[in-house]
């Protein structure tokens, strides 16, 4: 297992430059999402890393062996990394056994390292299928036991499950997890859809503008993202005025403890008067009547409009404080309150300055 | 784990630049190869036209000939497209939407005059009335033998046209006729014009069909003046005079059909349009079929049969038919092979770095459309008398001539199926493991094989039933199937004249049959996705 190095990685078509300098680290056997837009330059990375596209500056460092800079391009075949493009492109003339057996020695295309995979996979009965008669879900299967056939050093997978509909993909994603897992595969996932991304990954890369923005493990890309933008990319999110004192933010909702920094960090540029984002999840909402006053750090305010999704509900309330605009909070199914309802609001830290 | 924030400075322009642009070199090569065998014979009919001055070319030009061959070539041309856009239209309505009955018969038996060389319908005709002369036999002979180059993709667009909109127009308060009229016949307007296209490009190239019923266009004005008269520049100035003509009707295809083919405005399955019950009327379409394929092919091979019954076998050297067969298919195979190799690189270079430059390539490669194949052999003559005359007259030089004339052909062939190998699934390959070449084979080939075969398949019919340039470039002494029917029907020997036809037809109906079957399947399957 090699750690997969990508460094000041520059790339531009006809329309300007998709890659800016991307740095990226992947460490050994871990699952790393690259998050961002679509047309944000994640697939660019990813035929890059894999050898069909070449850089125009920068390097790609596998396992300490140099796969690309000024001086070396080594052949996509060299490079020993596995790669599942998005709608899987099996080979339309070759049955389910001979894809996957595509990159096998010769003796070993019919044996039992195939059968093997296939049966990893779950679609031991279709070895003699061809690509055509497999449904979807299928097909992403058979491209990855494919991939997975030659034992990768790193494993690229481009958007593997946005072809699915929307029912197989949580299954198939699931299945795919646990197999890359078992596997201990270093991994790539590109992806635009952040749930995704935050679920399925050790660490998550976000993508924009051509270079990685934050690198971080899932939590912590939520709970402190590096600005307003990815916050709200990320999930919904309400902003709120807060006074810096220390480890404390003063806001309308009462004093809140700030996050700690991840390290290296400065901190010291946010004492005074800026916006702390706190996540829907981080406010508690209580029906009142009206009459009983509101206690400390709660915040009288009226239900505006109510989201129910079934398994939670997501309040828009007007606060009865002007300071704060609209707050959205997100509370379980039986707390779906009406527009109209008196509530008190409380939240919880610690909170992030953005 | 948080993003760096070293400086990153761009790259340099020149290593921007090498980034880039990786021109795969060998298949650059190829096409452009393949853009110069095309240059080739036109330069050089330039050249020689000019060679003797230009007040020499202009005289040349300026004479009463040149006026009676246009005027020729012209009121052929309009009368015989016209004919065959009428005939190609009503047939192809009656079999895709009528209630005719046996219509997989008829669109078998409306296809096959294809199959047949123009000249030997030509044959067929005046061998049984030999009083058959002049425009009117010229107009109905070449009506019947190119109306299926209407028929085919006319047939085709009415059988992938969507039911919808005709149903929307009668919605819309249109009879029947209107709507026929305003939606329909826009719709297959496309395939109507490329194959009226094809129809006026063959009536200036056709040579053999016009000299047995002695009508004189272009092309057999041009063909007498350097087989006969020896004077090359006179033929050349005509071949420019030709090429132009052929320049022009593409242009106006160009321009009438415009950018317009294959739009689609609705989304979803397409919905087969109803056919139209015919009830007592049936017989009119039925009498008016019929008497197509009676006149198209049942009096070609009458003629054929007959003259076949009467010339007799034994009279016949069976030895000098099996050397004819022999060299027929030999110059035809090795013109398919060589059309291909050069198709495969154009089509490939066009698909995968699309440019301008590229693009102009493969415009080129479809050049030899408006090149008749006597100005391609008058050009290729001229080229190897002055600078390369140990191929003058050589086999290579007649295949090479069949491989320029059929060039489109082997294009249109090829990217038939290009689109079925991706260069993702070449990128993909290689991730696994194997070579350039180890996926050449294994991916790439298997994929575009059935586009090579069919390159190959249009490429070797049409060689092997070619007569103009054949006549011009042949090897001293070598007899192909074409110049000893050739040679036999010009002496009036149709009996002996008639097996060499019978091989041709045989050569080329098979494969024009399987051909037809292919297009009229791959309609379901297409839709079905």
């Amino acid at each position: 297992m090699s750690q997969l190095r990508v460094q000041d990685l520059w790339k531009s078509y006809d329309e300007g430059p998709v890659l800016r300098g991307l740095d990226l680290v992947v460490e050994p056997g871990a699952l790393t999402a690259v998050l961002g837009p679509s047309g944000c330059g994640k697939t660019t990375l990813l035929r890059v890393i894999a050898g069909f596209e070449r850089a125009e500056q920068g390097e790609v460092v596998l396992g300490g062996r140099t796969l690309e800079n000024e001086h070396v391009n080594v052949a996509p075949e060299k490079r020993g990394i596995g790669y599942v493009p998005q709608e899987g492109a099996l080979f339309p003339h070759l049955s389910v056994e001979a894809n996957v057996g595509f990159g096998l020695p010769r003796r070993e295309r019919r044996g039992a390292v195939v059968s093997e995979l296939l049966e990893m996979v779950g679609i031991a009965g279709l070895a003699k299928r061809l690509p055509h008669e497999l449904s979807g879900g299928e097909q992403q299967r058979v491209a990855l036991a494919r991939a997975l056939a030659r034992k990768p050093h790193v494993l690229l997978l481009d958007e593997p499950f946005s072809s699915l509909d929307a029912s197989l993909r949580g299954i198939v994603r699931e299945e795919v997890h646990q197999l890359l897992r078992e596997q201990g595969a270093t991994t790539v996932l590109v992806t635009h859809d952040q749930e995704e991304a935050l679920s399925l990954a050790d660490s998550v890369a976000v993508l924009r503008g051509g270079r990685i923005v934050q690198h971080a493990v899932p939590s912590e890309l939520y709970e402190a993202p590096v600005d307003h933008e990815l916050a709200t990319f990320l999930g919904a999110v309400n902003l709120i005025d807060a006074e810096i004192e220390g480890a404390t933010a003063r806001t309308p909702l009462g004093p809140l403890a700030l996050r700690e920094r991840p390290q290296g960090e400065p901190s010291g540029d946010t004492a005074g008067a800026t916006l702390v984002m706190v996540r829907p999840e981080q406010l508690e909402i209580h029906p009142s009547d009206g009459a009983a006053a509101a206690g400390p750090g709660e915040l009288p305010g009226r239900v505006e409009e109510c989201r129910y999704y079934g398994h939670d509900a997501l309040l828009k309330i007007r606060p009865d404080d002007p300071r704060v605009t609209v707050l959205l909070a997100r509370v379980h199914g039986e707390l779906a309150l009406p527009a109209g309802a008196q509530v008190t609001i409380a939240a919880h830290g610690p909170v992030s300055v953005v | 784990m948080g993003a760096t924030a070293t400086e990153s400075r761009p790259p340099s322009l020149a290593r921007a630049w090498s980034a880039r642009g990786r021109w795969p070199l060998g298949t650059l090569a190829g096409a452009l190869l393949a853009a110069g065998l095309v240059l080739l014979p036109l330069a050089f009919v330039v050249v020689e036209a000019l060679h003797p001055g230009f007040g020499e070319a202009r005289r040349l030009l300026l004479r009463h000939t040149v006026a009676v061959l246009l005027w020729n070539t012209a009121r052929l041309a309009v009368a015989c497209t016209l004919l065959c856009a009428v005939l190609g239209i009503g047939a192809a309505w009656c079999v895709e939407r009528s209630s005719l009955p046996a219509r997989r018969l008829w669109a078998v038996l409306l296809v096959l005059p294809l199959g047949i060389p123009d000249f030997v319908i030509g044959f067929g005709w005046v061998s049984i009335a030999p009083g058959l002369r002049g425009y009117p036999a010229a107009v109905m002979i070449m009506t019947l033998s190119l109306y299926p180059l209407v028929y085919l993709p006319v047939a085709s667009s009415l059988r992938h046209l969507d039911g919808s909109l005709e149903e929307a127009a009668r919605s819309l308060g249109l009879g029947p006729w209107r709507a026929f009229t305003r939606v329909t016949l826009r719709q297959i307007r496309p395939a109507l014009l490329g194959g009226c296209l094809l129809v006026a490009l063959a009536l200036m190239a056709e040579y053999g069909a016009f000299e047995i019923v002695e009508y004189r266009t272009f092309t057999v004005a041009i063909f007498t003046q350097f087989q006969l008269g020896f004077d090359t520049a006179a033929a050349c100035v005509l071949s420019l005079v030709l090429v132009a003509l052929s320049v022009a009707v593409l242009a106006g295809e160009l321009a009438l059909s415009g950018p317009a083919d294959g739009r689609r405005s609705t989304r979803g399955p397409r919905r087969p349009a109803p056919r139209v019950r015919l009830g007592r009327l049936v017989a009119l379409p039925l009498a008016g079929l019929a008497s197509v394929a009676a006149l198209a092919l049942g009096v070609p091979v009458g003629a054929l049969v007959y003259w076949l019954i009467q010339g007799g076998s034994s009279t016949l050297p069976a030895t000098s038919v099996g050397a004819a067969i022999g060299h027929t298919a030999a110059y035809s195979a090795g013109a398919a092979a060589l059309a291909t190799a050069l198709a495969l690189p154009v089509v490939m270079l066009v698909t995968r770095h699309r440019n301008r430059f590229t693009v102009l390539l493969e415009r080129l490669s479809y050049l030899p459309m408006a090149l008749p194949g006597v100005v391609v052999a008058l050009g290729l003559v001229s080229f190897t008398i002055n600078h390369a005359f140990a191929l003058y007259q050589s086999s290579l030089e007649l295949i090479v001539a069949y491989a320029i004339l059929f060039l489109p052909l082997a294009v249109v062939g090829v990217r038939s199926s290009i689109g079925a190998a991706p260069e993702r699934l070449e990128e993909i390959g290689r991730s696994l493991g194997a070579g350039r070449i180890a996926v050449w084979r294994r991916v790439t080939l298997p994929l575009i094989a059935p586009g090579l075969a069919v390159a190959f398949a249009l490429v070797f019919i049409s060689s092997a039933t070619e007569l103009t340039a054949t006549l011009l470039l042949r090897p001293t002494g070598v007899n192909t199937l074409a110049t000893r029917f050739w040679a036999y029907t010009s002496e009036l020997s149709y009996g002996s004249a008639a097996p060499y036809a019978a091989m041709m037809v045989a050569v080329s109906a098979v494969p024009a049959y399987l051909i037809s079957r292919r297009v009229s399947r791959a309609a379901p399957a297409e839709a079905s996705r």
